[in-house]
């Protein structure tokens, strides 16, 4: 049997989804991953959608994919994607592709944004 | 560092071979067993982690790309170079790339409706130190990635 590394769980927390992914996403996990955080989108419309990505152990190019998608998901009703917590894996990517541009990014309390 | 100082010509001190069908489930395979390969070298985390990132985009390349209607071959080769020079070649008998100069242009990418950034080639030149890319239409693609390992 395939060992599945990686993970999504959901929460909701009044108006607001929170969508935890963790372990590695690459083009394979991907694919899965986006189909089941877009039915739980579209069927809940939440007004917030928040992106907690704090236990993403490895990042590729494909995590860009998937966020970007998340937000024109999000778009689509007219909700809001916040990414939480990026991991060093996750802030890599993002600040390559300079996405903090173009979408919300937010640390809670505990964590810090690492500079490097 | 200077990337036109690699040497590309160095010395082979270790080396291995991977053969693979391109199914997505080898993207991880692979670019942990290059990262396996290379701790020999001690490499520092953000070095392991630069060249996973890179191989899992060229393999990934392989598999949505060369072989965008089926499953072919992939074969990878990792040479430890003197120097503490990484070498990864990754490549496919696959439908070549019409225009190598555009693909590798941050954002380009034939499948935005597959979620692809197009941000490939980007990840693997901000990663590696140096990116070749030989491509031929119908006859497949070579990625040759260096990267040189802090001393």
């Amino acid at each position: 049997m395939i060992h599945i590394k990686h993970q999504v769980n959901f929460e909701t927390e009044g108006e607001a989804l929170y969508i935890r992914l963790s372990g590695e996403i690459d083009h394979h996990s991907a694919v899965g991953v986006r189909v089941g955080i877009d039915e739980k989108m579209l069927s809940d419309r939440p007004k917030i959608v928040y992106l907690d990505l704090s236990s993403i152990d490895f990042m590729d190019s494909s995590g860009l994919g998937l966020i970007m998608g998340r937000l024109a998901t999000a778009n689509r009703y007219g909700g809001q994607l916040i990414v939480l917590d990026p991991s060093v894996a996750a802030q890599r990517m993002i600040r390559l592709a300079a996405l903090d541009r173009v979408i919300q990014i937010q640390f809670s309390k505990n964590r810090k944004e690492i500079n490097s | 560092m200077n990337k036109s100082t690699i040497d590309y010509t160095a010395r082979v001190e270790n080396e291995m071979d991977l053969k693979m069908p391109s199914r997505s489930v080898n993207e991880g395979f692979a670019r942990a067993a290059v990262a396996a390969f290379c701790a020999q070298l001690n490499p520092t985390a953000v070095e392991l982690a630069d060249l996973k990132c890179a191989v899992s985009e060229a393999v990934t390349n392989c598999i949505v790309h060369a072989y965008p209607d089926g499953v072919g071959e992939i074969r990878l080769n990792v040479k430890l170079c003197e120097g503490r020079i990484v070498q990864v070649e990754i490549r496919d008998r696959g439908c070549g790339i019409a225009d190598v100069k555009k693909a590798r242009e941050p954002l380009f990418t034939t499948d935005a409706a597959g979620e692809r950034s197009g941000m490939g080639f980007t990840v693997m030149e901000s990663f590696c130190d140096s990116v070749r890319v030989h491509s031929r239409l119908g006859r497949g693609t070579t990625v040759v990635l260096l990267k040189r390992l802090h001393i």
